[in-house]
């Protein structure tokens, strides 16, 4: 009986905890900080993960469980392209800048990430999956596969810098004063991929616009280009 | 609705076959989204309401798709690796700096490019 059921559950489980996260991210907005750090992609897997580990259930078990919302991740991605398609009128003025940025911005999310764990002594292998953090989810473990990188720790780096990108940016921003919202979204696609991206898409329609732009650019480019950097670093 | 949740599960079978088929080291739902862009940027009528509908609802939940993904952060920690603390501090300061210097380097680019076509920003 319990076999059966426990599915259903654990996939309640997330459904419950992300209703949980929305209401008390709900009831903060009023100061912004604080509902920085209580956004729902903080609070509900620390739910999640306190549950499970309270009534004993391995993460693969979750996981399989789930398995269904990680399929409507592919289709959310494929959704991105409407969007894309209603702001590009705001996208093709900008061809020059938005290259620029993005091969900048690209490049640069690896090189700071790599030089600085090669300062405090990381090994090769966390090197080689630290790479491809930027990127959003399917392209990295794609990417450490073909590196020989960890895929499991590459995951959980890729999942972290989205999350920190998500909860960070818009404060830096705030301080920063940087107010375009084509700013934002672009710099949250570019650093912090689908996370990033769904929290762009509660800035405003076009934030989010440019975010799934920057996600798919980057994605794309990090995808050619870093294996090559790779094997020319690591021989 | 359900007809523009069809089309983006269409896209979505295209993008995974030509993933799969082509070798490319890109997804399929990216390989989709870029295939379903282009087709949209090509027809000629006007996006259908359902799509845009389907496409709303989708993009209005994408935090809570990605939960189950963040939850297996908490699960790293069984892996053995000593270097955790090196692995957050790297993320963290990698991340935030990226941002800022990306951030100010599109504003100082747009800035420029305004000034040589200041009719195309409007």
């Amino acid at each position: 009986m319990v076999e059966i059921i426990t599915p259903v559950l654990l996939l309640m489980l997330t459904f419950f905890a992300f209703s949980l996260a929305f209401w008390l991210y709900r009831i903060s907005k009023s100061r912004p900080i604080i509902s920085s750090l209580f956004h729902p992609l903080v609070t509900a897997p620390i739910l999640v993960s306190a549950v499970l580990l309270l009534i004993n259930i391995d993460y693969s078990d979750y996981r399989k469980a789930n398995q269904p919302l990680f399929f409507l991740l592919g289709t959310a991605t494929v959704a991105l392209a409407i969007p894309l398609h209603q702001q590009f009128h705001h996208i093709r003025n900008l061809t020059k800048p938005l290259l620029l940025t993005l091969v900048f911005g690209a490049s640069f999310a690896v090189i700071s990430a790599l030089s600085i764990a090669w300062v405090l002594g990381a090994t090769p292998e966390t090197l080689i999956s630290l790479a491809p953090k930027s990127v959003t989810t399917p392209v990295a473990l794609g990417i450490a596969e073909k590196i020989n990188g960890e895929p499991a720790l590459t995951a959980g780096i890729v999942v972290f810098t989205g999350v920190i990108g998500a909860i960070f940016g818009p404060l830096l921003f705030r301080w920063l004063g940087i107010s375009d919202d084509r700013i934002k979204g672009f710099v949250l696609g570019i650093c912090a991929h689908g996370v990033g991206t769904a929290r762009a898409f509660e800035i405003s329609g076009k934030c989010g616009a440019f975010s799934s732009l920057g996600l798919g650019l980057t994605g794309a480019i990090t995808a050619i280009i870093l294996p090559w950097i790779i094997i020319y670093t690591f021989r | 609705m359900l007809k523009g949740l069809l089309v983006l599960l269409l896209f979505q079978g295209i993008g995974e076959a030509t993933s799969h088929y082509s070798g490319l080291p890109i997804p399929g739902p990216v390989i989709g989204m870029i295939l379903l862009f282009i087709y949209l940027q090509l027809s000629r009528s006007e996006l259908s309401i359902g799509l845009g509908d389907a496409a709303h609802f989708m993009i209005r939940w994408l935090s809570l798709l990605f939960v189950p993904a963040c939850v297996g952060f908490f699960f790293l920690i069984k892996i053995p690796n000593k270097q955790w603390v090196a692995v957050t501090g790297v993320i963290v300061i990698s991340t935030l700096v990226t941002m800022i210097i990306t951030a100010f380097l599109m504003k100082y680019l747009m800035a420029k490019s305004k000034r040589f076509k200041p009719k195309a920003e409007q």
